[in-house]
């Protein structure tokens, strides 16, 4: 099952000896919410503040990942008592990953009174094909020999293209400032062969960071484990070459659907569909030129 | 009644970002270029046809229109300073890039043409400009469709089919209009025709465009942005009809020329704030991927399933 992952910095033309690629692979299954994956990014690559405000939604207050938030921690409440939706506990002692504190009654860490938590710590996808990279007109954004996409900030002039253009809304512009940021899959740490602030920070192992063949592996085997203990809706998120974005570096283990924690449910890379674009494009092109040229050609009165 | 489909989203939180691009600016600049674009091509043969007035006028406007458009873009970058990075790479996989290299060859040969023109020196080379910027014009004109389609903003990226042929109506219909609205009646048949053919093919497109969609034409018709899209169309046919009704009157033709002008800065600006509503909404993207989702799921199943574009809740 666990394919190959397909190798972008290859095709970027990094020589054959480039290093293998690596991502996260985050298990929510064993998220305990703690945020400090948000904090140790922030910290790490100096992210400026983004506003402090209190939201509403659950113990969320960061909202959503931007210019300034890489990792952002999601947080789904599910009340026990309206039955029906509620997914069982994952099974937490398991597969030899850390096992968070139970509580005395029995219940996960996750589960107070009659409301669970779903939690998942966001990031962006360092996608094969990525949306982002394709549209900037600057090369700003590049494929590192890592296989991730990383901002040149001395390169960006904030026009803004990769903000739509990713199917995930991960990268934004940040106000002041003008430029694009987004996660490095900090591109500076795993260069001098540390893993990445927020991998290092996580303390049950929800975020885990390596070569992605390997972390392909681990979440097929973890993912199965947890559909044999009774949770059906468990699911590998953007895991495999057979999505919309040919693969992902960052990809994730859910208890839900994708929609639920705010990922779209079939993202595709825009630039898919460029090449039909653009012949449209020469069409309605050529239509124009040569009905502009014919009717002023034509005969004089 | 249809029920309203139902989706799940993280507190109604948008799943994509919605684009940085500001009106008037970017809706301004998807105009200008349109009207540059294609006021180049009718220039040409206005030129080679001997129609100096329309030339004149075709030209002029056609440099007015692309300095403003470059004005706009500037303006609109979040590091204004740093322009000159658009020429740094050359990517087909961007269309901002492509656009770029486009307008760096285009607007000097159109400044060209229009300079050698008004002041009368260098004809040759005039007719070079002119005829380099007439061969540029459609380009200019339609890789707009392409840049803003080739991004994950649904109702831009599902209009991809259609997108440039309005694109390419809406300029035509806009240069035409301008030159309606500058030439006495009779040096400005082939103004005349352009844009009353431009609108129709716009007005079709639009609609080709929009019913194709499905539930994803919502932010088309909805509010406001339904209302700019459909004062485009009113503003259309009148020009449409003013300009082959009253084609011998000099004010007649000059208030058709500038109805359609105003119906293709309409139209794009109504094309504009439809795809910011989209980004916005989560629904536009959960409810058409989970669609796509059962559909592919069926039909792996049993074969080909429904056509696409149900309502969208
Ligand atoms: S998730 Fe978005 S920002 Fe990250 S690589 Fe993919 S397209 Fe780019
Ligand atoms: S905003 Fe910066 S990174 Fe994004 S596409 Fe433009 S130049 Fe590239």
């Amino acid at each position: 099952m666990s394919d190959m992952p397909a190798d972008p910095a290859g095709r970027a033309g990094y020589a054959a000896g480039h290093p293998p690629r690596v991502g996260f692979f985050t298990d929510t299954s064993v998220c305990i919410g703690c945020k400090a994956c948000e904090v140790a990014c922030k910290t790490w690559n100096e992210v400026p503040e983004d506003g402090l405000r209190l939201t509403g939604m659950s113990y969320d207050n960061s909202v959503g990942l931007g210019a300034s938030t890489w990792r952002h921690v999601a947080f789904i409440e599910r009340s026990v008592a309206s039955g029906g939706t509620i997914p069982p506990e994952p099974p937490l002692l398991t597969g030899g990953l850390p096992v968070p504190p139970s509580s005395p009654e029995g219940g996960g860490p996750d589960v107070t009174g009659d409301i669970r938590w779903l939690m998942s710590s966001d990031v962006c996808k360092h996608c094969t094909e990525a949306g982002c990279l394709d549209v900037c007109p600057t090369g700003a954004l590049f494929r590192t020999e890592f296989g991730t996409v990383v901002v040149q900030q001395d390169v960006c002039n904030g026009c803004g293209y990769c903000i739509p253009a990713c199917p995930f809304g991960v990268i934004g512009r940040r106000e002041g400032d003008g430029r694009a940021w987004k996660c490095t899959l900090c591109y500076d740490r795993i260069g001098s062969g540390l893993e990445p602030a927020c991998a290092k920070a996580c303390p049950t192992e929800s975020i885990q960071f390596g070569p992605l063949d390997e972390l392909r592996e681990r979440a097929q085997s973890r993912v199965a484990e947890l559909q044999r203990a009774g949770n059906g809706k468990a699911q590998l998120y953007l895991d495999g070459e057979g999505n919309g974005v040919g693969g992902a570096g960052a990809f994730f283990l859910l208890l839900d659907e994708p929609e639920v924690y705010g990922l779209p449910p079939d993202p595709v890379v825009p630039t898919r569909d460029l090449p039909t674009m653009w012949r449209h494009v020469a069409l309605a092109a050529a239509g124009l030129a040569a009905t502009a040229v014919a009717l002023s050609l034509g005969r004089r009165r | 009644m249809v029920p309203e489909a139902t989706f799940s989203s993280y507190y109604g939180r948008p799943v994509l970002k919605e684009p940085v691009w500001r009106a008037p600016d970017v809706p301004g600049y998807l105009f200008l270029g349109g009207l540059a674009g294609a006021s180049s091509v009718l220039a040409s043969g206005a030129h080679l046809s001997g129609r100096r007035e329309l030339a004149r006028v075709a030209k002029s406007g056609a440099l007015g229109a692309i300095s403003l458009s470059a004005v706009a873009l500037i303006h609109d970058l979040g590091r204004p300073e740093r322009f000159a990075n658009m020429l740094r790479v050359f990517k087909t996989t961007s269309p901002m890039s492509v656009g770029s290299w486009l307008l760096a060859g285009y607007g000097p040969v159109a400044g060209a043409a229009a300079l050698c023109d008004l002041t009368g020196k260098l004809p040759r080379a005039g007719l070079a400009a002119t005829l380099g910027a007439g061969l540029l014009g459609p380009g200019i004109a339609t890789y707009t469709a392409a840049l803003i389609c080739d991004t994950a903003v649904p109702a831009w990226h599902e209009g991809r089919r259609e997108m440039p042929y309005v694109f390419a109506g809406s300029a035509a219909s806009a240069a035409g209009g301008l030159g309606l609205l500058a030439t006495r009646p009779p040096g400005a048949r082939p103004a005349r025709d352009l844009a009353v053919l431009g609108a129709a093919v716009e007005l079709v497109a639009k609609r080709q465009l929009v019913s194709r969609l499905g539930g994803l034409a919502e932010p088309y018709e909805a509010g406001r942005t339904g209302a700019i899209l459909r004062l485009a169309e009113v503003l259309a046919a009148g020009g449409m009809a003013g300009a082959v009704l009253g084609g011998r009157s000099r004010l007649v033709s000059a208030l058709s020329g500038a109805s359609l002008l105003a119906a293709s800065a309409a139209t794009r600006w109504g094309i504009f704030e439809a795809g910011m509503a989209s980004a916005r909404d989560p629904k536009y993207t959960v409810v058409p991927q989970r669609e796509r989702l059962t559909r592919r799921a069926r039909g792996a199943a049993d074969g080909p399933g429904p056509p696409r574009g149900g309502p969208i809740g």
